[in-house]
């Protein structure tokens, strides 16, 4: 590893890792086209054509990856815009202190933890039973129209799917009708303007786009299990249905386990697309995520500081949460993401 | 698994299945009837997956009278295919110097570009680099934040480590430098991977419309079909849910807000629907290679 990695602190050793992980460092596997001896200037100037083809991107990079980062000192100033960079008002912690005075803050914590916890629950439940269901059904031609129709809807923006959603669910629409029609209710219920169902429309809305689509990967492991498993419990008269308990489920629990790991990473990062396309202002407590919070507060009151202090205490939240995650994973002695 | 022999469990697979089939395509065949029906039948209600008075009156006002969706639907096609391009261009030609082992700043460009996967600045701090850059109202603001994703990278140099290095080099003892090489050799057999990603790229442009909100709302020639499916939705939220007629814009004629609401979702989902033969056959072991590196 080169000077600047170790010089840097546990993130950056959490990047080298994963760069290890996926394979970017794995010179060894393949001769160098020169030997070692030349000098570094001699090979800067063989390789000029590769450095002029990486030097625009690495310049982006910086641009537009590096400088938001740098952007986080922000949260430790009164920044005002018309100031400039350098020009700006020290306050140390003073956003950070007033966010956590902050009532609505707490309120946005705790949708988005709320939504982003159904969402991991009911969306990898739905995937594996899909991708379990799939995997068991015998007609070849309807399994494969079935696969491709389910990962239709991830492909389609959220904008489509909100405006999906609140036709289905509208006074006089299909889901009132069927519902009234097989008298389980007597009149229309209004779903999107009644806080107390806004997360579970949210999670019901999410399973619907992301279902077919996050199966593939469970559908995948599936195919790489053993046949003479199968072929062994049936002969000791196992029915389909313990095949699959027995068999199906167990051999793809590393995916599970590893996929588990990488929701509950993000568990913070829900994003605010499905919170702002389908939230109005009869359910805006309920709908309130912290990418929203960010947003209105942020930019929408131009408390650009304040905002950047959100966004400082998502990230830091989101590496704890992979931190978590990732050592329970090797405590239990399953597949580790790091 | 070869012998036939079907039971109870096939049959309430069988239905299952056809169950998530309805669940999924009910919602577009009912848009896509409701867009063709005439605009003050559909308020009667009780459209299923049939218009009940045919007309093509909700697309004639879209594609005929109303300037501004038209010039919408033509910015959604510009930005999907100029940021297409330049992804593709940007993403094969780092991919291509990350996956040459010998490339002297190797470690270090790769090291910069994993990083990005797992900080990023944040909403307040992009947003301040887009107004510094002046990139506010400007095309390029749906070009150059989107050019280079990590993981787009990441995926295309996996597949060009498969190239046999035999090949680039005998094209190098033929004289051939580093450039010539990416483009003459590595590119075309880089095509299927770039094709995947050329279709991901494309798909993101096409869904984008946060973007616009947040960069080029004041703008009406940058404005896009999926920004102004969210403005009438947006609209109609208000309401709590129900859609009445109060989008005055987009009103004319024999139309209404919500028949000109359905027929954008239709203009705007029909794309995909084309890529999508073309999309299913790579993405599948796209993802599947992607899971299996990360």
């Amino acid at each position: 590893m080169s000077k600047h990695m170790k010089a840097s602190g546990e993130q950056s050793n959490l990047a080298v890792d994963t760069a290890t992980k996926i394979g970017l460092d794995k010179k060894a596997k393949k001769p160098q086209l020169q030997p070692k001896k030349n000098g570094f200037w001699k090979r800067v100037n063989n390789q000029k054509a590769l450095i002029l083809m990486a030097l625009p991107f690495i310049l982006w990079l910086f641009i537009f990856k590096y400088i938001p980062i740098a952007g986080w000192t922000m949260a430790f100033q009164d920044y005002k815009p018309q100031n400039g960079l350098f020009n700006q008002e020290w306050v140390g912690l003073d956003h950070f202190k007033d966010l956590f005075n902050e009532p609505m803050f707490y309120q946005a914590l705790e949708n988005t933890l709320g939504m982003g916890i159904l969402g991991i629950i009911f969306g990898t439940l739905a995937a594996i039973i899909f991708a379990l269901l799939l995997n068991e059904m015998r007609f070849q031609t309807f399994k494969k129209f079935t696969q491709t129709v389910s990962y239709l809807p991830h492909f389609v923006s959220w904008v489509i799917v909100a405006n999906i959603v609140t036709t289905m669910l509208s006074q006089d629409g299909p889901i009132n009708a069927v519902l009234m029609g097989l008298n389980i209710i007597d009149g229309p219920i209004s779903f999107m303007s009644n806080p107390d169902l806004f997360w579970g429309i949210i999670t019901v809305s999410d399973v619907w786009k992301e279902m077919g689509w996050n199966a593939i990967i469970y559908f995948a492991a599936m195919a790489g299990v053993d046949p003479q498993l199968y072929e062994a419990a049936k002969v000791d008269g196992a029915s389909r249905f313990r095949q699959m308990w027995h068999i199906t489920l167990p051999s793809i629990r590393p995916v599970i386990i590893v996929l588990l790991i990488l929701s509950i990473g993000n568990l913070i990062n829900i994003g605010f697309e499905k919170q702002m396309l389908l939230g109005n202002n009869v359910v805006a407590d309920k709908a309130l995520v912290i990418d929203l919070y960010a947003l209105d507060y942020g930019i929408g009151m131009f408390r650009y500081s304040f905002g950047t202090a959100i966004g400082i205490f998502k990230s830091v939240i989101s590496i704890i949460l992979i931190l978590i995650a990732n050592g329970f994973a090797k405590r239990i002695g399953e597949g580790r993401v790091f | 698994m070869a012998k036939k022999k079907f039971t109870m469990f096939d049959i309430l697979l069988l239905i299952l299945m056809f169950f998530v089939l309805v669940l999924t395509l009910y919602p577009f065949l009912n848009i896509l009837a409701i867009s063709l029906n005439n605009a003050i039948d559909t308020a009667r209600g009780g459209i299923n997956i049939w218009p009940r008075e045919f007309t093509f009156a909700n697309y004639t006002e879209i594609f005929g009278s109303n300037d501004r969706l038209l010039q919408a639907l033509f910015m959604s096609i510009l930005r999907t295919v100029v940021g297409t391009i330049t992804g593709i261009i940007a993403s094969t030609m780092l991919a291509y110097t990350l996956s040459r082992r010998d490339f002297i700043f190797n470690k270090q460009v790769g090291f910069l570009l994993v990083i990005t996967m797992f900080i990023s600045g944040g909403l307040i701090p992009d947003y301040m680099l887009i107004r510094e850059l002046g990139l506010i109202n400007d095309f390029m603001v749906y070009i150059l934040p989107l050019l280079i994703t990590a993981f787009n990278v990441i995926i295309i140099r996996s597949f060009m480590d498969n190239i046999p290095m035999a090949l680039t080099e005998s094209a190098k003892i033929d004289g051939a430098n580093d450039f010539t090489i990416f483009w003459r050799i590595v590119i075309p057999l880089s095509l299927p991977v770039i094709a995947t990603i050329a279709l991901f790229l494309a798909v993101g442009q096409w869904n984008m419309w946060f973007d616009t909100y947040l960069y080029a709302r004041s703008s009406d020639n940058l404005t896009t079909l999926q920004f102004e499916l969210m403005k009438i939705l947006d609209n109609a939220n208000i309401s709590g849910g129900d859609v009445t007629s109060q989008n005055a814009e987009v009103l004319a004629g024999q139309t209404n807000p919500q028949s000109i609401k359905m027929a954008i979702t239709i203009i705007a989902t029909v794309p995909i629907l084309m890529v999508y033969p073309f999309l299913q056959r790579y993405f599948v072991t796209g993802l599947t290679l992607g899971a299996v590196k990360s």
